[in-house]
């Protein structure tokens, strides 16, 4: 690129799409919603007539932070535009609804509106965009998604929003959260700890066995075109008449519904991640090292142990990666056999027609699971010691 | 001493290997050249049983390699590849510290060990020994594979196609590197190569391989001289025999007392090097100079021309 092309203003592409998204939000859609009750449809507020000096001072952050996602090009600056424009969003929003609830009043809900998110995602977008352009190092990925995460519980524990409508939910449903999001967490690396101790030695054995693998992965490949209901459903017949032939079995926990098919459905879909990115990553192991370790007298076990899987270990992680993401997402859907987690209330709020308690279930969800993927994103790089 | 009596490789119908016996002396380089699929790797991998042999058996100083379990017959045998396979997750100094520990030497030992052969190889241990393989240069981890193989001061060395992806020029440094070593541990070696200039150069003898048979094994001279197949002569190339035979004898072990006029050459170039440069220069003899820099004598073009006829 030559000097005079640098100097020119470079508009940004993605900052102009973001741009446009988020001013067609603000102008089509509401920011706030005003209910009666938790369940009656909620009429749209406008922002100015509520606080005009707040909606002003929202309204000006966000044209500024539209004018540098458009024409600044350091990611710097576009990641703390990004931050500066979400928390206006956000204390604007609590601001609001502290103002349209009574004092006392424990029914009225007060909820952000379609605009809202639709605004927080594209300055979201912004966001991650910028810290990618950043290129962090693995561990200052985890410290960030640390420090953003924390930011966010003190911000939710200060009580500033708990006057939004989800914080209602979260307050009368407070023991319940706690309860279900452990259930959530422990289905979901339950049945990952179990398919990687099952599909860690097949997939080394599909690795040593050219045959053995394309029978194995046919049949794990057709595991995952399962729908995960129909899953449940065809694991519900054979449980429950487990259950009843061994009581033993049905005193562990074993029935048609509940926690046991959720955690079998899980290991099985599972297998497929582990086991294929396992095969793969000892495929790419360079033959020269293996024979190398084995001429120089290594056993067959210390060359799996000391070379193979080490080196592999990046590619395995990444297949982890993908189960522990899909896990944390379907575990959602095992709400509906009983399983329990965070899925309880995304279904229980669905048939209240409770949209915020649906967000109490479904907005942690897919924080843990992004939490879950950076994590062990961070972790594969960190394995992954040579450049491939 | 290692005997190999009546080597056979079959995989099925295909014969790889085809009842090949050889006597390797003790201290000293054995070449195996042939074209691939010749079945020279082969038979290597059966000294150190990375390959089990179908029939036939091998004695290292007179003990069957078959009495012990292979992989703590393999961590006496020094081995060393084709694109080396330094393990790539491992610094230099734990991939020299390998077989060692296999072997369950102290780390102190382990560690000096470390520190001797990277110096051997002029490599400085404290900048190295913390590298990883991909930080270093092909020489440098051609190098650093051959240090690996030797650290556990083995007596016998295997190496298939050790200096293959190296360029000209640091082949031929690496390839006096090893024959220095070879003189100062008094290791024996063999070496499985296709480039049949590299077997000349480094084998006190060659073997011919081609279609798994053993065609000839004999000194490089003898090679030349006697071919035992229509192959060898092939192989060895009939246009420069003289030439090839006079780069096989260096100056040093053919000189007669006495100083002359003439260019003043090393003791270890060959009389092939002497050759071109009494063509160059004009000259009908060249002085030869000692290792310590003393003249200790002389090659007169006409005794060259004499000794490159006996290939006629």
């Amino acid at each position: 690129m030559t000097r005079e092309a640098t100097r020119v203003q470079r508009i940004d592409h993605l900052g102009v799409l973001l741009s446009l998204v988020g001013a067609l939000a603000l102008t089509l859609l509401p920011l706030i919603v005003f209910k009666a009750n938790r369940i009656v449809p909620g009429e749209p507020r406008a922002l100015l007539s509520l606080l005009p000096i707040a909606a002003f001072v929202l309204y000006f952050t966000l044209a500024a932070t539209t004018a540098v996602a458009v024409l600044i090009q350091g990611p710097r600056v576009r990641l703390l535009a990004a931050l500066v424009g979400m928390a206006a969003l956000v204390i604007t929003v609590a601001m609001a609804a502290d103002i349209l609830t009574p004092a006392g009043n424990r029914v009225v809900r007060v909820a952000p509106g379609a605009g809202f998110w639709i605004v927080l995602v594209a300055l979201g977008l912004l966001a991650t965009d910028a810290l990618t352009r950043l290129r962090p190092g693995p561990v200052l990925r985890v410290a960030t998604l640390a420090g953003f995460l924390a930011v966010t519980l003190a911000a939710l524990g200060s009580g500033f929003f708990d006057d939004l409508s989800i914080m209602r939910e979260y307050a009368v449903n407070a023991t319940r959260f706690a309860h279900e999001a452990q259930r959530h967490l422990l289905l979901a690396l339950g049945s990952l700890g179990a398919a990687v101790i099952v599909a860690l030695p097949l997939g080394v054995l599909c690795h040593r066995q050219p045959r053995l693998r394309n029978a194995l992965l046919g049949v794990l490949n057709m595991v995952q075109t399962i729908p995960s209901i129909a899953l449940f459903g065809i694991l519900m017949a054979p449980l429950a008449a487990l259950a009843i032939a061994f009581p033993a079995l049905a005193a562990l926990g074993v029935s048609g519904i509940g926690a046991a098919p959720a955690v079998i459905a899980l290991f099985l879909y599972s297998l497929l991640p582990i086991v294929g990115n396992t095969t793969v990553g000892l495929g790419r192991v360079s033959p020269a090292a293996v024979d190398a370790a084995r001429g120089m007298g290594l056993t067959n076990g210390q060359v799996l142990r000391q070379i193979e899987l080490p080196l592999a270990l990046p590619t395995i992680l990444t297949g982890i990666r993908i189960v522990l993401v899909q896990n944390i997402g379907m575990v959602t859907i095992a709400a509906l056999i009983g399983g329990g987690g965070l899925g309880a209330f995304v279904f229980q709020g669905i048939g209240q027609t409770a949209i915020d308690l649906v967000l109490l279930g479904a907005i942690p969800t897919v924080v843990l699971a992004f939490s879950a993927s950076v994590v062990l994103d961070a972790l594969t790089d960190l394995t992954r010691r040579v450049p491939r | 001493m290692i005997q190999i009596e009546n080597l056979c490789k079959r995989y099925g119908e295909n014969t790889v290997v085809d009842d090949v016996s050889m006597v390797i002396e003790p201290r000293t380089i054995t070449t195996i050249v042939g074209t691939s699929g010749s079945g020279k790797s082969t038979l290597l991998r059966m000294i150190n049983r990375l390959v089990e042999p179908t029939s036939g058996r091998v004695l290292i100083d007179g003990n069957d390699t078959t009495a012990e379990p292979a992989h703590l017959l393999r961590r006496r045998i020094g081995y060393a590849i084709q694109g080396l396979g330094l393990f790539p997750h491992r610094t230099v100094a734990d991939n020299i510290a390998t077989v060692p520990r296999l072997l369950g030497w102290d780390e102190d030992r382990v560690r000096e060990r470390i520190t001797e052969l990277l110096e051997l190889f002029q490599l400085d241990p404290a900048a190295y020994g913390t590298k990883f393989p991909h930080e270093l240069s092909g020489g440098q981890q051609q190098r650093v594979g051959v240090a690996r193989a030797l650290a556990a001061k083995p007596n016998v060395l295997l190496m298939d196609e050790p200096f293959g992806a190296l360029d000209p020029i640091i082949r031929s440094k690496a390839q006096d590197d090893l024959l220095g070593i070879q003189r100062r541990f008094g290791t024996t070696i063999i070496l499985v190569t296709h480039d049949i200039d590299e077997a000349f150069r480094l084998g006190d003898r060659v073997g011919v391989m081609s279609r798994g048979r053993l065609l000839q094994h004999d000194r490089p001279a003898a090679l030349i001289t006697h071919p035992a197949d229509p192959f060898v002569s092939q192989l060895i190339g009939s246009g420069d025999k003289s030439l090839k035979l006079l780069s096989l004898t260096k100056a040093g072990e053919v000189a007669a007392p006495g100083k002359v006029d003439g260019p003043a050459l090393p003791w270890s170039v060959t009389l092939r090097e002497v050759l071109a440069e009494l063509v160059w220069s004009g000259a009908a003899a060249a002085t030869v100079i000692g290792p310590d820099g003393d003249a200790i004598g002389h090659v007169t073009l006409t005794g060259i021309l004499a000794r490159g006829r006996q290939a006629a």
